[in-house]
Protein backbone atom coordinates (compact mmCIF):
# COMPACT_ATOMS: atom_id res chain seq x y z
CA UNK A 1 0.00 0.00 0.00
CA UNK A 2 1.32 3.19 -1.55
CA UNK A 3 0.49 5.78 0.99
CA UNK A 4 -0.69 9.47 0.84
CA UNK A 5 -2.55 10.24 -2.27
CA UNK A 6 -5.68 10.10 -1.49
CA UNK A 7 -8.32 8.33 -4.32
CA UNK A 8 -11.72 9.30 -4.52
CA UNK A 9 -14.41 7.05 -3.23
CA UNK A 10 -16.18 6.48 -5.67
CA UNK A 11 -13.10 5.77 -7.70
CA UNK A 12 -12.46 2.36 -5.15
CA UNK A 13 -16.57 1.69 -5.71
CA UNK A 14 -15.84 1.65 -9.27
CA UNK A 15 -12.93 -1.16 -9.34
CA UNK A 16 -14.55 -3.12 -6.82
CA UNK A 17 -17.94 -3.41 -8.35
CA UNK A 18 -15.94 -4.40 -11.36
CA UNK A 19 -14.20 -6.87 -10.01
CA UNK A 20 -17.14 -8.19 -7.76
CA UNK A 21 -19.54 -8.27 -10.42
CA UNK A 22 -17.21 -10.23 -12.46
CA UNK A 23 -16.19 -12.60 -10.05
CA UNK A 24 -19.72 -12.93 -8.50
CA UNK A 25 -21.75 -13.71 -11.81
CA UNK A 26 -19.32 -17.05 -12.33
CA UNK A 27 -21.21 -18.47 -9.06
CA UNK A 28 -23.80 -19.48 -12.37
CA UNK A 29 -20.55 -21.98 -13.23
CA UNK A 30 -19.99 -23.33 -9.96
CA UNK A 31 -24.21 -24.07 -9.50
CA UNK A 32 -24.40 -26.11 -12.57
CA UNK A 33 -21.40 -27.76 -12.31
CA UNK A 34 -22.07 -29.02 -8.47
CA UNK A 35 -25.48 -29.73 -9.64
CA UNK A 36 -23.75 -31.91 -12.28
CA UNK A 37 -21.59 -33.15 -10.04
CA UNK A 38 -24.39 -35.20 -8.20
CA UNK A 39 -24.96 -32.49 -5.58
CA UNK A 40 -28.25 -31.49 -4.28
CA UNK A 41 -29.45 -27.54 -3.87
CA UNK A 42 -29.20 -27.26 -0.04
CA UNK A 43 -25.51 -29.08 -0.65
CA UNK A 44 -24.80 -26.89 -3.49
CA UNK A 45 -25.97 -23.46 -1.53
CA UNK A 46 -24.87 -24.64 1.65
CA UNK A 47 -21.20 -24.42 -0.19
CA UNK A 48 -21.34 -21.21 -1.66
CA UNK A 49 -22.66 -19.75 1.64
CA UNK A 50 -19.91 -21.03 4.38
CA UNK A 51 -17.12 -22.05 2.22
CA UNK A 52 -17.17 -18.89 -0.21
CA UNK A 53 -13.92 -19.85 -1.70
CA UNK A 54 -14.26 -20.57 -5.23
CA UNK A 55 -11.18 -22.92 -6.01
CA UNK A 56 -11.86 -24.90 -2.63
CA UNK A 57 -15.50 -25.00 -3.73
CA UNK A 58 -14.67 -26.49 -7.35
CA UNK A 59 -12.66 -29.05 -6.26
CA UNK A 60 -14.57 -30.47 -3.90
CA UNK A 61 -17.44 -31.06 -6.14
CA UNK A 62 -14.85 -32.14 -8.83
CA UNK A 63 -13.65 -34.90 -6.15
CA UNK A 64 -16.44 -36.09 -5.18
CA UNK A 65 -18.15 -36.62 -8.76
CA UNK A 66 -14.32 -38.30 -9.57
CA UNK A 67 -15.95 -40.58 -6.57
CA UNK A 68 -13.02 -39.35 -4.12
CA UNK A 69 -13.71 -39.83 -0.36
CA UNK A 70 -15.16 -37.03 1.87
CA UNK A 71 -11.64 -36.79 4.01
CA UNK A 72 -9.48 -36.25 0.74
CA UNK A 73 -11.96 -34.31 -1.55
CA UNK A 74 -12.29 -32.24 2.07
CA UNK A 75 -8.45 -32.40 2.01
CA UNK A 76 -7.61 -30.91 -1.07
CA UNK A 77 -10.22 -28.42 -0.72
CA UNK A 78 -8.19 -27.18 2.56
CA UNK A 79 -5.22 -26.68 1.28
CA UNK A 80 -6.25 -24.66 -1.44
CA UNK A 81 -8.13 -22.93 0.84
CA UNK A 82 -4.87 -22.26 3.17
CA UNK A 83 -3.66 -19.33 1.02
CA UNK A 84 -6.49 -17.08 2.51
CA UNK A 85 -4.53 -17.14 5.43
CA UNK A 86 -1.60 -15.52 4.32
CA UNK A 87 -4.25 -12.88 2.38
CA UNK A 88 -6.23 -12.43 6.15
CA UNK A 89 -2.37 -11.89 7.31
CA UNK A 90 -1.84 -9.06 4.70
CA UNK A 91 -5.03 -7.58 5.04
CA UNK A 92 -5.50 -7.07 9.03
CA UNK A 93 -2.14 -4.79 8.90
CA UNK A 94 -4.35 -3.10 6.07
CA UNK A 95 -7.72 -2.35 7.03
CA UNK A 96 -6.54 -2.37 11.10
CA UNK A 97 -9.98 -4.05 12.30
CA UNK A 98 -11.62 -3.76 15.30
CA UNK A 99 -11.37 -7.93 16.95
CA UNK A 100 -14.97 -8.04 17.23
CA UNK A 101 -15.96 -7.32 13.71
CA UNK A 102 -12.90 -9.89 12.40
CA UNK A 103 -14.83 -13.21 12.76
CA UNK A 104 -17.68 -11.56 10.24
CA UNK A 105 -15.03 -10.11 8.25
CA UNK A 106 -13.06 -13.70 7.86
CA UNK A 107 -15.47 -15.02 5.26
CA UNK A 108 -14.99 -12.52 2.78
CA UNK A 109 -10.95 -13.05 3.05
CA UNK A 110 -10.46 -14.15 -0.68
CA UNK A 111 -8.18 -14.08 -3.99
CA UNK A 112 -10.60 -11.00 -5.47
CA UNK A 113 -11.03 -9.09 -2.23
CA UNK A 114 -7.09 -9.34 -1.41
CA UNK A 115 -6.19 -8.25 -4.79
CA UNK A 116 -8.54 -4.74 -4.76
CA UNK A 117 -7.78 -3.93 -1.06
CA UNK A 118 -4.13 -4.50 -1.19
CA UNK A 119 -4.53 -2.02 -4.76
CA UNK A 120 -5.59 0.77 -2.28
CA UNK A 121 -3.68 3.54 -1.77
CA UNK A 122 -5.12 4.77 1.34
CA UNK A 123 -6.77 3.01 4.66
CA UNK A 124 -9.52 4.87 4.07
CA UNK A 125 -9.58 3.57 0.22
CA UNK A 126 -8.48 0.09 1.64
CA UNK A 127 -11.81 -0.58 3.90
CA UNK A 128 -14.04 0.94 1.16
CA UNK A 129 -12.64 -1.64 -1.52
CA UNK A 130 -12.62 -4.56 0.97
CA UNK A 131 -16.29 -3.75 1.48
CA UNK A 132 -17.51 -3.27 -1.39
CA UNK A 133 -16.11 -6.53 -3.24
CA UNK A 134 -16.79 -8.57 -0.21
CA UNK A 135 -20.25 -7.28 -0.08
CA UNK A 136 -20.77 -7.38 -3.83
CA UNK A 137 -19.10 -10.58 -4.39
CA UNK A 138 -20.79 -12.69 -1.10
CA UNK A 139 -24.63 -11.96 -2.52
CA UNK A 140 -24.16 -12.41 -6.46
CA UNK A 141 -21.98 -15.72 -5.84
CA UNK A 142 -24.45 -16.79 -3.79
CA UNK A 143 -27.62 -15.65 -5.78
CA UNK A 144 -25.76 -17.27 -9.44
CA UNK A 145 -24.86 -20.38 -7.62
CA UNK A 146 -28.91 -20.74 -6.49
CA UNK A 147 -29.63 -20.03 -10.55
CA UNK A 148 -27.13 -22.18 -11.84
CA UNK A 149 -28.17 -25.06 -9.24
CA UNK A 150 -31.97 -24.60 -10.81
CA UNK A 151 -30.81 -24.02 -13.83
CA UNK A 152 -28.79 -27.59 -14.42
CA UNK A 153 -32.12 -29.16 -14.07
CA UNK A 154 -33.90 -27.33 -16.58
CA UNK A 155 -30.16 -27.83 -18.65
CA UNK A 156 -30.58 -31.74 -18.64
CA UNK A 157 -26.71 -32.52 -19.63
CA UNK A 158 -24.39 -30.39 -18.82
CA UNK A 159 -21.70 -31.64 -20.65
CA UNK A 160 -23.48 -31.23 -23.80
CA UNK A 161 -23.33 -27.62 -23.12
CA UNK A 162 -19.77 -28.00 -22.47
CA UNK A 163 -20.32 -26.94 -18.88
CA UNK A 164 -18.19 -29.55 -17.62
CA UNK A 165 -14.90 -27.13 -18.75
CA UNK A 166 -15.83 -24.61 -16.57
CA UNK A 167 -14.23 -25.67 -13.30
CA UNK A 168 -10.80 -26.46 -14.91
CA UNK A 169 -10.92 -23.03 -16.87
CA UNK A 170 -11.75 -21.15 -13.49
CA UNK A 171 -8.51 -23.03 -12.21
CA UNK A 172 -6.89 -21.85 -15.30
CA UNK A 173 -7.59 -18.71 -14.81
CA UNK A 174 -6.85 -18.13 -11.06
CA UNK A 175 -3.20 -20.19 -11.76
CA UNK A 176 -2.32 -17.84 -15.27
CA UNK A 177 -1.09 -15.02 -12.81
CA UNK A 178 0.58 -17.25 -10.40
CA UNK A 179 3.30 -18.19 -13.02
CA UNK A 180 5.62 -15.25 -12.40
CA UNK A 181 8.78 -16.99 -12.35
CA UNK A 182 11.00 -20.07 -13.31
CA UNK A 183 9.89 -21.58 -9.97
CA UNK A 184 6.45 -21.67 -9.90
CA UNK A 185 6.25 -22.82 -13.43
CA UNK A 186 8.55 -25.58 -12.26
CA UNK A 187 5.92 -26.58 -9.67
CA UNK A 188 2.86 -26.21 -12.03
CA UNK A 189 4.87 -28.43 -14.45
CA UNK A 190 5.53 -31.23 -11.94
CA UNK A 191 2.31 -30.85 -10.22
CA UNK A 192 0.82 -31.55 -13.87
CA UNK A 193 2.86 -34.54 -14.27
CA UNK A 194 2.33 -36.08 -10.81
CA UNK A 195 -1.59 -35.23 -11.03
CA UNK A 196 -1.98 -36.91 -14.09
CA UNK A 197 0.87 -39.44 -13.92
CA UNK A 198 -0.45 -41.13 -10.08
CA UNK A 199 -4.03 -40.77 -11.65
CA UNK A 200 -4.38 -44.06 -12.74
CA UNK A 201 -2.81 -45.85 -10.10
CA UNK A 202 -4.11 -44.06 -6.93
CA UNK A 203 -7.73 -43.48 -5.13
CA UNK A 204 -9.60 -40.50 -6.34
CA UNK A 205 -8.89 -37.35 -4.73
CA UNK A 206 -4.92 -38.27 -3.70
CA UNK A 207 -3.39 -37.49 -6.78
CA UNK A 208 -4.05 -34.23 -6.50
CA UNK A 209 -2.62 -34.09 -2.86
CA UNK A 210 0.01 -36.19 -4.02
CA UNK A 211 0.96 -33.42 -6.75
CA UNK A 212 0.82 -30.35 -3.98
CA UNK A 213 4.04 -32.27 -2.98
CA UNK A 214 5.94 -30.30 -5.69
CA UNK A 215 5.55 -27.14 -3.47
CA UNK A 216 8.04 -28.14 -1.10
CA UNK A 217 9.93 -29.91 -3.64
CA UNK A 218 10.86 -27.04 -5.79
CA UNK A 219 11.26 -24.83 -2.67
CA UNK A 220 14.14 -27.67 -1.51
CA UNK A 221 15.54 -27.83 -4.89
CA UNK A 222 15.98 -23.86 -5.47
CA UNK A 223 16.92 -23.55 -2.18
CA UNK A 224 19.64 -26.00 -2.56
CA UNK A 225 20.80 -23.81 -5.94
CA UNK A 226 20.70 -20.89 -3.73
CA UNK A 227 23.46 -22.51 -1.04
CA UNK A 228 25.89 -24.31 -3.78
CA UNK A 229 25.87 -20.66 -5.64
CA UNK A 230 27.04 -19.26 -2.30
CA UNK A 231 29.37 -21.51 -1.89
CA UNK A 232 30.84 -20.51 -5.08
CA UNK A 233 30.67 -17.09 -4.76
CA UNK A 234 32.73 -17.69 -1.66
CA UNK A 235 35.32 -19.72 -2.94
CA UNK B 1 -24.25 -38.57 4.15
CA UNK B 2 -20.42 -38.74 3.02
CA UNK B 3 -21.24 -35.64 1.06
CA UNK B 4 -22.54 -33.65 3.69
CA UNK B 5 -19.34 -35.34 5.84
CA UNK B 6 -17.05 -33.59 3.05
CA UNK B 7 -18.93 -30.29 3.27
CA UNK B 8 -18.72 -29.76 6.56
CA UNK B 9 -15.18 -30.85 7.31
CA UNK B 10 -14.55 -27.91 4.41
CA UNK B 11 -16.65 -25.44 5.52
CA UNK B 12 -14.93 -25.93 9.24
CA UNK B 13 -11.17 -25.84 7.31
CA UNK B 14 -11.68 -23.08 5.18
CA UNK B 15 -13.30 -20.54 7.45
CA UNK B 16 -10.81 -21.81 10.40
CA UNK B 17 -7.89 -20.44 8.14
CA UNK B 18 -9.31 -17.28 6.90
CA UNK B 19 -10.07 -16.53 10.26
CA UNK B 20 -6.52 -17.52 11.59
CA UNK B 21 -5.34 -14.94 9.42
CA UNK B 22 -7.14 -12.31 10.79
CA UNK B 23 -6.57 -13.11 14.17
CA UNK B 24 -2.72 -14.81 14.50
CA UNK B 25 0.21 -12.02 15.23
CA UNK B 26 1.74 -11.63 12.32
CA UNK B 27 5.63 -13.12 13.40
CA UNK B 28 3.99 -16.77 13.70
CA UNK B 29 3.43 -17.25 10.26
CA UNK B 30 5.69 -14.57 8.56
CA UNK B 31 8.73 -16.86 8.15
CA UNK B 32 10.18 -16.75 5.06
CA UNK B 33 9.74 -20.10 4.04
CA UNK B 34 6.14 -20.50 5.31
CA UNK B 35 5.59 -17.47 3.26
CA UNK B 36 7.30 -19.13 -0.03
CA UNK B 37 5.19 -23.06 0.92
CA UNK B 38 2.42 -20.86 0.46
CA UNK B 39 2.38 -18.93 -2.27
CA UNK B 40 3.66 -22.43 -3.93
CA UNK B 41 1.28 -24.54 -2.83
CA UNK B 42 -1.84 -22.90 -4.34
CA UNK B 43 0.20 -23.49 -8.06
CA UNK B 44 0.71 -26.63 -7.57
CA UNK B 45 -2.88 -27.57 -6.35
CA UNK B 46 -4.67 -25.27 -9.33
CA UNK B 47 -2.22 -26.94 -12.20
CA UNK B 48 -3.02 -30.65 -11.10
CA UNK B 49 -6.43 -29.72 -10.61
CA UNK B 50 -7.15 -27.47 -14.41
CA UNK B 51 -4.87 -30.53 -16.20
CA UNK B 52 -6.86 -33.55 -14.26
CA UNK B 53 -10.20 -32.39 -14.97
CA UNK B 54 -9.15 -31.78 -18.37
CA UNK B 55 -7.81 -35.01 -19.26
CA UNK B 56 -9.47 -37.54 -16.88
CA UNK B 57 -12.29 -39.69 -17.14
CA UNK B 58 -12.45 -41.88 -14.02
CA UNK B 59 -8.84 -43.42 -13.69
CA UNK B 60 -8.28 -43.11 -16.94
CA UNK B 61 -6.35 -40.23 -19.02
CA UNK B 62 -8.54 -38.99 -22.17
CA UNK B 63 -8.65 -36.83 -25.06
CA UNK B 64 -12.02 -34.90 -25.51
CA UNK B 65 -13.53 -31.81 -25.73
CA UNK B 66 -12.66 -30.38 -23.14
CA UNK B 67 -8.86 -30.13 -24.19
CA UNK B 68 -10.20 -27.52 -26.80
CA UNK B 69 -11.92 -25.62 -24.34
CA UNK B 70 -8.74 -25.34 -22.06
CA UNK B 71 -6.95 -24.36 -25.11
CA UNK B 72 -9.75 -21.72 -25.91
CA UNK B 73 -9.38 -19.76 -22.14
CA UNK B 74 -5.56 -20.05 -22.30
CA UNK B 75 -5.75 -18.07 -25.44
CA UNK B 76 -8.70 -15.62 -23.22
CA UNK B 77 -6.12 -15.24 -21.15
CA UNK B 78 -3.62 -14.70 -23.03
CA UNK B 79 -5.28 -11.67 -24.66
CA UNK B 80 -6.19 -10.61 -21.19
CA UNK B 81 -9.78 -11.29 -21.60
CA UNK B 82 -11.69 -11.02 -18.25
CA UNK B 83 -12.52 -13.71 -15.90
CA UNK B 84 -16.17 -14.25 -17.10
CA UNK B 85 -15.01 -14.36 -20.92
CA UNK B 86 -12.12 -16.77 -19.63
CA UNK B 87 -14.76 -19.45 -18.58
CA UNK B 88 -17.30 -18.63 -21.26
CA UNK B 89 -15.20 -19.41 -23.65
CA UNK B 90 -13.82 -23.07 -22.58
CA UNK B 91 -17.61 -23.45 -22.00
CA UNK B 92 -18.72 -22.41 -25.66
CA UNK B 93 -15.97 -24.02 -27.31
CA UNK B 94 -16.06 -27.50 -25.56
CA UNK B 95 -20.10 -27.47 -26.22
CA UNK B 96 -19.14 -26.72 -30.02
CA UNK B 97 -16.69 -29.36 -30.50
CA UNK B 98 -19.07 -31.93 -29.26
CA UNK B 99 -21.64 -30.63 -31.18
CA UNK B 100 -19.33 -31.78 -33.86
CA UNK B 101 -19.18 -34.92 -32.88
CA UNK B 102 -15.28 -34.51 -30.99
Amino acid sequence: MADGVAKPDAAVVRDALGVGVAVGLSGFAFGVTSAGSGLGLLQTCVLSLLVFTGASQFALVGALAAGGSPYTAAAGAFFLGVRNAFYGLRLSQLLALPRAVRPLAAQWVIDETTAVTLAQPTRRAARIGFTVTGLTLYVLWNLTTLLGALGAKAIGDTRAWGLDAAGPAVFLALLAPMLRSATERAVAGLAVLLGLGLLPVLPAGVPVLAAALAAPVALFVSGRKAMEKDAEERR
Amino acid sequence: MNTWIAIGLTVLGCYAVKLAGLLVPAHVIERPLVRRLAALLPVALLAALTAQQTFAQGHALVLDARAAGLGAAAVALVLRAPFLVVVAAAVVVTAGVRALGG
